[in-house]
């Protein structure tokens, strides 16, 4: 806690005497302290009259806070496109935007129809092209076309690879020299295919054990799939120079997402890099994170939509009770929708007969509580005006007037 | 019926049903499979019987004895002749079959095992979780047994032929095991190691006698277990064969009766409710007659429900299956019948098993029996239960009326006499209501029933009105029409969000549309090309109280969405603002009294000046007017000016869509904000008003004039775009010469791609940018693009210089014959023309190929409309299910309806999404508020106390009994 000059512990008792928040008390003291002299009865005219304007902004108890926020949500749903364009830009990678990418996310899909990360560096890193691209090799799967070209000789029954020098030193930029990479690239293909490998300075060659044309086209089918460094995943890695409060640094963007193993790479800025798999984070940072990246991802595709007026509150609520549990459940039949309490909620709203039938067998029993159950009972629903108990012209008489 | 002490439901409790429970609840056993007899009569212990309760009235129920209508039904009974299974539950017979013992009926589980699953069971209860995973776990479990550990007995695997048949399977040897082991025995023709097994090597290797191989050889002797598994080993081959033996229905129900109570329940299975046996079916309920009405048709025939359909069927069945049984009939012939009863039963329950085909009416409809009742949109839950269709209501075509206030709806006067609110008659409304009833129904403010206090409901008509009025007296209810300032609900599908229904005042008006303010269309998305909408009639005080204060239009001006108006000048309401207030025209006194003629405003303030004709008043004068004192407010435009507003004095810049507009409009919002929603109502109001009569005054139209440029103008545009072409020709030569440098991580194709798409889309703003140049200031379709009226400057681009690429999944058009678009160009033409480039403007119209191009695109546009809605509908319905269970306590936490806390403070601040805007960080301006409290600028100390605590929001009264208001607006001036 800061210590103020100009606040006296009258002035702190008036304004901790308040309902206000911690956040505005502090701005309180913040405004009494920079003019100075103010005395206590302003002191609590001030605390006072900012509580006035805060209870007054405050939501009010028995809103139906949830439909409201799901209707916040739903609502421009009707306006997005449904078109996954690219991001603005030329050499951008392709996103899924618009309404499937803000179903994908209440889905809580286990993978995102395009997996991608945003990849910030370490200051160093950061600040040095050539430093950015080491993390780039570290990070893209690299695979054999990358490296050199491959030939097939059918007469030999040999595939024949050409590395690039200029490439494999570029790709290791630890290796002093290309012909060690080209032993370890040479033992890769080894080791992943089964096969002996020759290898000579900046070729190497290999073929099936025994001659098959069909072996032979197999093998170089396997041969391209195998990544020589990198991670799988990441299929694509684009560098950008942006430009930030504090001067300029370079970000990655990658097509395909390992955010556990990108995060252990050195140069890597694991605090502030991110993934737009929601599964990936909370399994990273946890829960808590995995919130803020629901909220993130669903503003960030409104926003693309130009439908970024909606109110973050609303989103919020969302995340909350898709995270609620601990774990992260999707909105629907397979996640709070499906494990309501409620036999009759469950189905009401969808496979209704299974629900039923279910809860027969297992002898579950509806005490009728929530919205959807008194809607179906014909009681008033418990919330808003419907919660309020209160009783108009129900005085008691005594027994002896009658 | 008013005898009955009104009760409500308290829980709902499911289970499966006990046999004797069916018989014991049963009004009848039914055993005919005819409905009536010839004289129309229901035949006893028929599908109609008349103790199943009564549809046809003057019947009397013969177990409740009351009449159609109040008799609720009552269930019978068929007693199968045998035991059956119930579709619904075939997958948890086949679990038990396999995680139960064939022999002693135990779960196949150890005692350790079990009480691990009790366990399991009861923290998947405490967490909340499926119990149907810790069933699935321990039938897994279960299965793994090979014999039981209680009574020993072998298990033998059970095999499920959908939909409900059962088979035990054990592996016994093959009947052919001597030619298979004599195969085996013979070398391998194709592999020369191969010598074969003659009989005393064989004997050698499996240890059983020479002379038994041979027996066994010859077929005379059949290898035990044992001597089986050592000749498969030696051998390698596979002796047995599966044997399947079916479970019939009555097989499993013997079997499922021997399982104990305490086992079931390791399965989560409620032995008490729901013993496993009673998934057999012996008694087959019917439904009360009230639950599957017949139709009588207009020629007199009855026509039955599906569900009595289907019984017929059942009851056919069930007798020939007895008949046949009685007489001995063979077997097979049994067994037959008793599938084609699991058939009728498995269909009467659900129609929908896939692998069976669904039993249908003889026009070959599927019938709809139980399952079908229930499930989907229109079924009983989500068709009939969650959402009900109302009396009270109406529907008809809506209209526009700028005279109306945005709190008020039209009512057609047909529809105002159709439509009745209920009123009590006391001393007070004594006099009020009999002048209802004795204008009788067809005269307009009358009434068109009346109710005794004994309950009795009169209709009034024209002949007894008169009379009926004379006897009306405190006690009755009165049904009267519906009058101006009543309140009601108006509601436009589809219902996204909270001001879909909104409570309107009664207004009620000839002809036979509902008419609206224009200002209201923005929330609930209408506009008048044939929109229809529903007005509902509240029934109880309460209601309406309800609706007045928390529901009517003006308490709806805030969206939740973004905190900011929804409602506020739309349209021509901000072409007039614009035209008015834009270059401060000068009126004279005649024309601005003209002006505010439909505001409340009847007096000017000193003329703002004078000139040759007299003084005059400026367009920001006139607009200020309508402003609250004490109103400050400085902001950007988007006609590209600032506009100040000091002390409701408009002293500069241009009103529009910004200032006024629906939409986050600033001025309306602050009035909302600071002053009330009653004065924000006003001033839309009057907006509106005066922006309507603001252009009349100037005249506004459009038409295709309006969009031409001059000659000089298209050749210009003309050579823009030769331009682009000469610079995609370029592109193409680079591209054909395989010079194009590839974009990082972009084929050359698609580099090329990108850069002719934005070549053409710079060509398009070129020409658009020269239009927009020789467009005058005052030409109607600037003004309202500027102003954010409708249209933008694109639209205006594609009218008046070129209308641009066509787009198919945002690339050009590639698709259509091969290698090209269409048959007009050569293979392979990569130019803007061969791919969907529109050149000509929509008022110069384009050419048969460029509007062919163009209808590809707009295809795409409405395709994507139809895909959103139905995918955004159920994304909204998904998203209320999930959240409609959340409210905020008091406390300030918002949990759902079982207490569960899912946010401590609603939006981590607990300030409420209508009265913040999403895109301001504090509510609370504490700078300002030390500011006001230190400089002490307060006229009174009542002021200062308000300023100090927080604001009692005032009760809402009806527009015409505001009177508080009307004193305020006259204050402005």
């Amino acid at each position: 806690m800061t210590e103020y000059d100009h606040v006296t512990d009258d002035i702190k008792a008036v304004v901790e005497d308040t309902e206000l928040p911690r956040r505005l008390r502090r701005r309180v003291y913040d405004s009494i302290e920079e003019r100075e002299g103010v005395t206590t009865e302003q002191a609590d005219e001030i605390a006072r009259a900012a509580e006035a304007e805060y209870l007054d902004a405050r939501i009010e108890p028995l809103e139906p806070a949830g439909t409201v926020s799901a209707q916040s949500i739903g609502e421009p749903g009707t306006q997005m496109t449904m078109n996954t364009f690219h991001y603005a830009g030329v050499a951008e990678i392709d996103v899924t935007q618009g309404l499937p990418r803000l179903i994908e996310l209440v889905d809580a899909r286990k993978e995102p129809d395009t997996p991608m990360m945003t990849v910030y560096l370490d200051d160093e890193y950061a600040e040095d092209r050539e430093k950015a691209r080491e993390v780039v090799w570290a990070l893209e799967a690299t695979k054999i076309l990358a490296l050199g070209d491959v030939s097939t000789n059918v007469a030999d029954m040999v595939v024949r690879i050409d590395l690039n020098e200029e490439t494999l030193l570029e790709r290791w930029p630890t290796a002093d020299a290309a012909e060690p990479v080209a032993a370890e690239i040479a033992e890769t293909i080894e080791d992943a295919l089964g096969v002996d490998t020759r290898h000579q300075g900046m070729a190497i060659e290999f073929g099936p054990s025994e001659p098959s044309y069909r072996e032979l086209l197999q093998l170089v089918e396997e041969l391209r799939e195998i990544v020589f460094k990198g991670i799988e995943e990441i299929s694509r890695v684009v560098i950008r120079k942006e430009e930030l409060d504090d001067g300029e640094e370079f970000v990655l963007y990658t097509e395909g997402s390992a955010f556990g193993d990108v995060l252990r790479i050195d140069g890597v800025d694991a605090s502030r890099s991110t993934c737009n798999n929601i599964h990936e984070i909370h399994e990273e940072l946890g829960i808590e994170a995995a919130r803020e990246a629901i909220i993130n991802e669903t503003i960030d595709t409104l926003r693309e939509q130009g439908l970024d007026d909606v109110n973050v509150r609303h989103l919020m609520l969302v995340a909350d009770i898709m995270t609620n549990e601990g774990t992260i459940e999707s909105i629907g039949r397979h996640g709070i929708s499906g494990s309501k309490d409620s036999v009759l909620a469950r189905a009401a709203f969808e496979v209704t007969v299974n629900h039923l039938l279910d809860a027969a067998i297992h002898g579950e029993s509806d005490d009728l509580n929530g919205i959807i159950e008194n809607v179906i009972s014909g009681k008033p629903v418990s919330v808003g005006t419907g919660d309020v108990k209160l009783r108009m012209g129900s005085m008691e008489t005594s027994p002896a007037d009658d | 019926m008013s005898t009955q002490t009104p009760k409500q439901l308290g829980g709902i409790d499911f289970g499966l049903m006990d046999p004797e429970t069916y018989r014991d609840i049963s009004a009848t056993k039914v055993i005919t499979a005819d409905t009536y007899d010839d004289d129309g009569y229901p035949i006893d212990m028929g599908l109609m019987d008349p103790r199943l309760g009564v549809i046809d009235p003057g019947l009397e129920c013969r177990t409740c004895g009351q009449h159609s209508g109040s008799c609720p039904g009552h269930f019978g009974h068929i007693e199968l002749a045998a035991p059956v299974i119930h579709v619904g539950f075939t997958t948890l017979i086949r679990r038990l079959l396999r995680a139960t013992c064939r022999e002693c009926g135990r779960l196949t589980l150890t005692e350790i095992e079990m009480e691990e699953f009790r366990d399991e069971l009861d923290r998947a209860e405490d967490l909340g979780k499926d119990p149907d995973t810790v069933l699935k776990s321990a039938v897994r479990q279960a299965r793994k047994a090979g014999n039981c550990p209680h009574c020993g007995e072998p298990q033998a695997d059970i095999k499920h032929e959908k939909p409900t048949t059962y088979y035990e399977v054990q592996n016994v040897l093959s009947g052919e095991y001597s030619e298979i082991i004599a195969e085996a025995m013979q070398p391998d023709d194709e592999d020369e190691d191969d010598e074969g097994m003659s009989p005393q090597a064989l004997s050698d290797e499996t240890g059983i006698p020479l002379d038994r191989i041979n027996q066994i050889l010859g077929g005379e002797f059949r290898p035990r277990d044992e001597g089986r598994r050592a000749l498969e080993k030696a051998l390698d081959v596979d002796l047995t064969e599966e044997d399947m033996n079916k479970l019939m229905a009555s097989d499993i129900r013997d079997w499922f009766e021997q399982i104990p109570d305490s086992d079931i329940e390791v399965l989560g299975i409620d032995a008490a409710d729901s013993r496993p046996e009673w998934m057999i079916m012996t008694v087959l309920p019917v439904p009360p007659v009230t639950a599957r009405p017949s139709i009588t048709l207009d020629n007199g025939q009855r026509s039955e429900d599906d569900l009595t359909h289907k019984l017929v069927d059942i009851i056919r069945i069930n007798q020939r299956f007895m008949e046949n049984r009685e007489a001995g009939a063979p077997q097979l012939i049994i067994e037959d019948l008793w599938e084609l009863l699991q058939y009728h039963v498995t269909t009467f329950v659900d129609n929908e098993i896939s692998g069976t085909p669904p039993a249908r009416h003889r026009s070959g409809r599927p019938l709809k029996t139980l399952s079908q009742r229930l499930k989907g949109k229109e079924g009983r839950f989500r068709g009939s239960l969650s959402g009900k269709r109302v009396n009270f209501s109406a529907r008809t075509v809506i209209s526009p009326d700028p005279t109306l206030s945005l709190n008020e709806v039209g009512v057609p006067d047909r529809v105002a006499s159709e439509m009745t609110i209920t009123i009590n008659v006391t001393d007070r409304t004594l006099e009020e209501a009999k002048q209802y009833v004795a204008n009788g129904p067809e005269t307009h403010p009358g009434a068109n029933y009346v109710k005794r206090p004994d309950g009795r409901r009169l209709k009034v008509t024209e002949k007894n009105c008169e009379e009926l009025a004379t006897k009306i007296e405190a006690g009755w209810e009165v049904n009267r029409h519906l009058i101006d300032g009543d309140i009601v609900i108006f509601n436009r599908q589809p219902s996204l969000h909270r001001m879909s229904i909104m409570a309107h005042e009664v207004v009620v008006m000839p002809y036979k549309t509902f008419r609206l303010n224009t200002t209201v269309c923005p929330p609930y998305n209408a506009d008048f090309d044939g929109d229809e909408m529903n007005m509902h009639a509240l029934q109880t005080e309460e209601s309406r109280a309800e609706a007045r204060v928390l529901m009517r239009v003006q308490e709806q001006i805030l969206s939740p969405r973004f905190g900011e108006n929804i409602i506020g000048a739309i349209q021509d309401h901000i072409s007039g603002t614009y035209l008015l207030t834009h270059d401060n025209p000068q009126f004279t006194e005649t024309q601005a009294l003209d002006l505010l003629r439909a505001t409340q405003v009847d007096e000017l303030p000193e003329p703002d000046g004078e000139d040759e004709t007299g003084p005059y008043w400026t367009g920001r004068t006139v607009f200020s007017l309508l402003l609250p004192d004490g109103l400050d407010l400085e902001f950007d435009s988007s006609a590209g000016d600032t506009v100040i507003i000091e002390d409701g004095q408009h002293l500069q810049g241009t009103i529009d869509e910004d200032a006024v507009g629906a939409f986050g409009g600033e001025i309306v919002d602050t009035i909302v904000k600071q002053y009330s929603e009653t004065r924000a109502r006003v001033f839309i109001n009057e907006v509106a008003a005066l922006a309507m009569r603001a252009i009349m005054h100037f005249g506004f139209s459009i038409g295709i004039d309006d969009e031409s440029i001059p000659p000089v103008a298209d050749e210009q545009v003309d050579e823009a775009i030769d331009n682009a072409y000469g610079r995609i020709d370029e592109l193409i030569e680079t591209y054909r010469a395989g010079d194009l440098e590839s974009l990082p991580g972009r084929t050359v194709d698609e580099t090329l791609e990108m850069k002719i798409m934005q070549t053409l889309g710079k060509a398009r703003d070129s020409a658009g940018e020269i239009a927009e140049d020789h467009f005058a200031d005052d030409n109607p379709a600037v003004v309202m693009a500027r102003s954010g009226a409708r249209g933008s400057m694109l639209n205006l681009t594609q009218m008046a210089g070129c209308v641009g690429q066509q787009a198919v999944r945002g690339e050009r058009i590639n698709r259509g014959y091969e290698d090209r678009t269409l048959a007009h160009y050569e293979p392979n033409d990569l130019s803007a023309e061969a791919h969907g480039f529109v050149e000509n403007s929509y008022r110069g119209g384009l050419t048969p190929r460029e509007f062919f191009f163009h209808a590809m695109g707009g295809r795409e546009g409405l395709v994507d409309t139809a895909v959103r809605t139905s995918k955004s509908g159920y994304l909204q319905r998904r998203l209320i299910n999930a959240l409609s269970e959340l409210e905020v306590q008091y406390d300030g936490t918002v949990r759902d309806t079982s207490d569960r806390v899912v946010q401590f403070e609603f939006g981590e601040d607990g300030t409420s999404p209508v009265k913040v805007s999403s895109d301001e960080d504090f509510a609370v301006d504490v700078e300002g508020i030390t500011d006001r409290v230190l400089d002490a600028e307060f006229d009174s100390e009542i002021e200062k106390e308000s300023f100090l605590t927080p604001s009692e929001p005032p009760t809402n009264l009806s527009e015409h009994t505001d009177t508080a208001l009307s004193s305020e607006v006259e204050s402005d001036d």
